[in-house]
């Protein structure tokens, strides 16, 4: 791996090699590594899974100078690699939230509370970011049976003025937590399932609801990154779906169907057991949430409704 | 009138759901039941996600539907946590 960001993430998506069970290999680039923090993510979900399989990581002395940036983030402590780096931590002021592995709902809520002062941000700009983490972990800990729970890191980009957060699971998978109720034919109709207002694992009821939820987290996430006109990026099993940014001159419309919206998608990657998510948010102008509710609260109800009315049966005359 | 503070239990930010389950089992459901009114104060709440609300009221109108709104009265609400109960008001309405 060399550079992976959401935009160019496919080739290092299709180069990952899943044939050995027995042993992760952990190798970069000699000169340059520059990465998504979801892939940092990617690589402790994977290797905490396979080590509980009782597989062997065998890591590559990292050379670029970037090796840092890993150090610092916490992945080799995480999985116990010596990197051979020595290191003084000073105070996080750099602007990133180390790997975490969050297991239950405490977990998660202490985490909130220590990871925003990390960021430095005017708190209306943090609203949006702790929106998203805790959606997209309690997905994590509700739906995916992961006994690792949810791995999850960020770092925000001062240049670009972006927060590019990651998170990733080693679960069951979008598609076998739909399985029950809604049978998707395979990945990606799972994953377009699961972005669709009004589906959720918990019920069989088509746009209907369970106690504790209503098939929205993901719908609103999408509709945070449209609005900000970013990358989102879902991967599980063997499909990935990559919402794309919405072009600058092209006027924002919130979309019930995933597959109406400006996106990319692969249905033949190598399996990944679980899910991944990746989101970049740029923070150069606050969202107007308040607005963005009011248009969710719309797309959400008319998608929910089409979504009924598709599973109506028509008379059949004859 | 019983008045649940939720910023006492749930923080500035209303997001875990297994709270929000608990407030509506142990505290809004008995109340109801004994005919009382409820009002849930949202004061130093900042903010609330879709899924901590839903928890909290939706399994209520489900249950005993839309007129169950008529007893718990929603209190210092700040523009998004009000735009969230009405979506999540109106959704389960939709649903019943």
């Amino acid at each position: 791996m060399n550079s992976v960001w959401i935009g160019n993430i496919d080739p290092f998506i299709r180069s990952f090699d899943t044939s050995n069970e027995k042993i992760l290999e952990i190798t970069s680039h000699k000169k340059w590594v520059s990465v998504h923090p979801v892939v940092l993510c990617m690589i402790s979900a994977l290797g905490l899974f396979m080590r509980k399989q009782g597989a062997k990581i065998n890591y590559e002395k990292m050379e670029a100078t970037s090796k840092h940036y890993f150090h610092r983030m916490g992945l080799f402590e995480l999985l116990n690699l010596d990197s051979e780096m020595k290191i003084t931590s000073h105070e996080s002021s750099g602007r990133f939230i180390p790997i975490k592995q969050i297991k239950n709902s405490e977990d998660l809520e202490d985490f909130i509370k220590e990871m925003i002062p990390l960021l430095h941000l005017e708190p209306k700009k943090v609203e949006p970011i702790k929106y998203i983490i805790s959606e997209l972990v309690r997905n994590v800990l509700e739906h995916a049976f992961a006994p690792d729970g949810a791995i999850v890191c960020a770092q925000y980009y001062k240049k670009s003025n972006t927060l590019r957060l990651g998170v990733a699971d080693t679960g069951v998978g979008i598609k076998n937590s739909l399985q029950l109720f809604y049978h998707p034919r395979n990945d990606l109709s799972a994953i377009a399932l699961a972005l669709t207002p009004g589906v959720t694992g918990t019920t069989k009821k088509l746009g209907g609801v369970s106690e504790m939820n209503a098939g929205a987290g993901l719908f609103f996430i999408k509709s945070l990154a449209k609005t900000s006109r970013d990358f989102l990026m879902i991967y599980s099993g063997s499909a990935m779906y990559k919402l794309l940014k919405n072009p600058k001159n092209r006027q924002i419309k919130l979309i019930a169907d995933p597959l109406k919206d400006h996106y990319s998608s692969d249905n033949q990657l190598p399996y990944w057991k679980g899910t991944v998510i990746a989101i970049d948010l740029c923070l150069d102008q606050t969202i107007d949430f308040k607005g963005l509710l009011t248009s969710i609260r719309k797309v959400y109800s008319d998608g929910k409704k089409k979504l009924i009315k598709e599973r109506y049966r028509k008379p059949k005359f004859i | 009138m019983i008045k649940i503070k939720i910023f006492d239990i749930a923080g500035s930010f209303a997001e875990n759901k297994d709270k929000a389950r608990d407030i509506r089992i142990n505290i809004i459901i008995p109340n109801l039941d004994r005919k009382e009114k409820i009002i849930l104060d949202f004061d130093k709440v900042e903010s609330a996600t879709q899924s901590f609300i839903h928890a909290l009221i939706s399994d209520i109108i489900k249950k005993r539907g839309a007129g169950s709104l008529n007893n718990i009265f929603f209190k210092n609400c700040n523009e998004i946590i009000k735009k969230i109960i009405e979506i999540v008001t109106e959704y389960m309405q939709d649903s019943v």
